[in-house]
């Protein structure tokens, strides 16, 4: 069952919203609303993130990610569409109910911190705890437990205002990690941090993600944020949510012109991985061919060298084209083989950026599963075709 | 012409003062055992805590009270109000100064009993804020001294009616105040205690008050001295203390009586004042008990040593 499913979620703002619902179901544009007193915020959104996931929501300031967020743990009713829980529908929820889900369920990190300036630190960390009833010893064992977490030590007993930033921030990720609930809600909150800082505490959250499996909904106006982090991203314009996908569908698959334009800037080689570029073996060798049978191959392919297969497609190593020639007499190419180098395989997973490296030292560059299964080469020439799209690319924007 | 028209204006007559004065009076037909229980009952606590503080030597309680102020506030508060309280003393206005700060203390808690609640409910709800606002301007820019003929109808002449006047004068800044210093609460703040599943009373109660509380101890200030100039008013429709000096002086023309009950009101405003102000503007987030430790701390530890 999906974490969160957000099922056609609408904010109209002004006393008539659930009439603008009506009117935008039936095709009225945001500016017709505008005129008649109403701001639409979030229009028709829909979406489901499954458990475990960082699921980004990607925005400009006034695209509606900030209220959207909202909706999720019934902050800001939806004038129209609910939002379950694992299930549960919280939009119908009674007061009581939605307040015990927040308790239980969902908790949340602030893009200004919103920490409790008049409360210690560790007070702070231990407020979600509190309102769920735990014993003082227990929530602070608990709430110091998170704090160190999150890199904070030594500062249970401090005031906010005397942390900085990412200090305070780093209470506030601690404060809802300690509630132990299994979805956090993140509203811009690293924007407020300097850029070094930032990159630090997403690290982090990825870290943390991976240890805790906590499912997360992640508001940010940073692209390259969201596809650093995000399993996948939800692009929103004007209230609308436009496109959501995987970072790398996103960027090779854009689905208007105004995503394609917000992600022109973004350096693909850190977003695209071995598996978008890679190619399928022009041909296989397999290592109980013989010689002439490869040598014939290298020909036609017009290829100084192959990689070599088993049966099952596990990479045993490459021949050269020189010494299959001057071996044809051999039963098969076996005793031909070398070793490809760790450096010259790779995970599909792997960076475009972190290919160029390898690149320099070898002509081709094997991508291999986890069982060691050949599943595509990058041959230099379509490394640098790749990097040359980008700058094409990047020259006509 | 006709001969209810106003003279000299073709506007009709609008006697607002005598329609008021209309329902005033049936109202208090209505109620008037009610207003005569309610005296007894401000008459009587007003009495008691007079009572208690002349109970002491004058010069014990002022000691008390330089004490007082050394501990919430600083030594050189101590000492001022010391030289003060001796000097209220020394001019024999002692008596009456206690019977008008009985009055004060008094009214100030009935007005913030009232006015806090207030403040809170118009914090929480646009249209109760709506409502008072106009309410709370017509309460603070009516003159005080129109306020004294209704109360001494419902309470004759006394103390309960100067009391009850006073509490009206000076409620608008405890209602005023503590709205303003709860919806000057950082939204996401408040938000961030919703998203943990906080009920609005533990919002309240750990969040928003004490984030409004340097805002309401504001409101605190100017209630006690609202109230302290009221008190002194107070004294036109008999109440007792520093008020009913300043009239007598007024009406055998005593110059020196005058300065001697005057001179005191102010000992005592200043005395209210700084001693109330320093608390609205401690740190937030450190109990009065516990500042009031840690200042004494290196004291007693070095007594120990």
């Amino acid at each position: 069952m999906p974490a969160i499913e957000a099922h056609h979620l609408y904010k109209v703002f002004g006393r008539k919203g659930r009439e603008g619902v009506k009117r935008l179901e039936a095709g009225a544009d945001t500016a017709e609303l505008k005129r008649a007193g109403l701001t639409p915020a979030v229009i028709d959104a829909s979406f489901t993130v499954e458990e475990g996931e960082i699921f980004v929501v990607m925005g400009l300031s006034g695209s509606g990610k900030s209220t959207l967020i909202r909706m999720i743990n019934g902050l800001h009713p939806p004038t129209s569409g609910h939002v379950e829980l694992h299930g549960e529908n919280i939009t119908a929820a009674s007061g009581k109910d939605l307040r015990r889900l927040r308790r239980e369920r969902i908790s949340m990190v602030f893009q200004h911190f919103a920490l409790f300036p008049h409360r210690s630190v560790i007070d702070n960390a231990a407020y979600g705890l509190e309102t769920q009833g735990v014993a003082k010893e227990e929530r602070r064992r608990r709430a110091h437990e998170a704090l160190e977490m999150c890199g904070l030590t030594g500062w249970d007993e401090h005031l906010p205002s005397e942390l900085s930033g990412g200090m305070q921030q780093r209470v506030g990720l601690a404060r809802a990690l300690a509630a132990d609930t299994d979805i956090l809600l993140m509203d811009e909150a690293f924007s407020a941090l300097d850029p070094l800082i930032r990159r630090d505490m997403q690290d982090q959250l990825i870290e943390l993600q991976q240890k805790l499996g906590k499912t997360i909904l992640f508001i940010t106006h940073d692209l390259n944020e969201a596809m650093r982090i995000g399993d996948r991203i939800a692009m929103m314009r004007n209230g609308r949510i436009v496109q959501v996908g995987t970072a790398e569908e996103i960027l090779t698959d854009p689905a208007n012109d105004y995503v394609a334009q917000f992600v022109a800037d973004v350096d693909r080689t850190r977003v695209l991985t071995a598996s978008s570029v890679m190619e399928p073996p022009a041909a296989l060798l397999k290592s109980d061919q013989g010689p002439r049978a490869a040598h014939k191959l290298m020909r036609e392919h017009q290829l100084p060298a192959m990689f070599v297969t088993g049966r099952d497609r596990t990479l045993k190593g490459y021949v050269t084209e020189d010494e299959v020639g001057r071996n044809l007499e051999q039963k098969d190419i076996t005793s031909l083989l070398r070793p490809v180098a760790d450096f010259a395989r790779v995970g599909p997973d792997t960076l475009i950026a972190d290919l160029f490296g390898p690149a320099a030292e070898t002509p081709a560059i094997a991508v291999v599963d986890d069982a060691g299964r050949l599943l595509g080469v990058v041959p230099r020439v379509t490394l640098l075709a790749a990097l040359g799209d980008e700058t094409k690319e990047a020259l006509s924007a | 012409m006709p001969e209810d028209m106003a003279t000299g204006t073709v506007v009709p007559p609008v006697p607002i003062g005598s329609w008021l004065e209309t329902g005033f009076e049936s109202f208090k037909d209505t109620f008037d055992a009610v207003f005569d229980a309610l005296r007894d009952v401000i008459t009587s606590a007003i009495d008691g805590l007079a009572g208690v503080l002349q109970a002491p030597d004058p010069l014990v309680l002022a000691l008390g009270f330089a004490l007082l102020a050394w501990l919430v506030r600083n030594w050189k508060l101590g000492l001022g109000t010391l030289v003060g309280m001796v000097l209220i003393i020394g001019m024999d206005m002692w008596e009456p100064a206690m019977d008008t700060l009985a009055i004060v203390v008094v009214a100030t808690v009935i007005a913030l009993v009232v006015g806090i609640p207030l403040g809170i409910w118009a914090a929480r709800s646009s249209t109760v804020s709506r409502i008072l606002k106009p309410v709370m301007d017509f309460l603070q820019t009516m003159p005080g001294f129109v306020w004294l003929v209704p109360v001494v109808k419902l309470f004759s002449i006394g103390v309960a009616g100067a009391m009850v006047a006073t509490v009206i004068f000076a409620l608008a800044p405890a209602v005023r105040l503590t709205e303003l210093g709860i919806r000057q609460v950082d939204r996401e703040v408040v938000e961030a205690g919703h998203a943990f599943g906080a009920t609005p009373r533990q919002i309240l109660k750990d969040v928003q008050l004490p984030l409004a509380l340097p805002s309401v101890m504001a409101g605190v200030n100017q209630v006690i001295m609202l109230s302290l100039s009221m008190a002194v008013i107070g004294g036109l429709v008999g109440a007792p203390g520093l008020g009913s000096e300043v009239i007598k002086s007024l009406s055998t023309l005593d110059l020196a009586l005058g300065f001697d009950g005057g001179i005191s009101v102010v000992i005592l405003a200043i005395f209210l004042d700084r001693l109330t102000g320093s608390i609205g503007t401690r740190r937030p987030g450190r109990g009065r008990i516990r500042e009031l430790r840690e200042r004494f701390t290196p004291a007693a530890s070095r007594t120990a040593a």
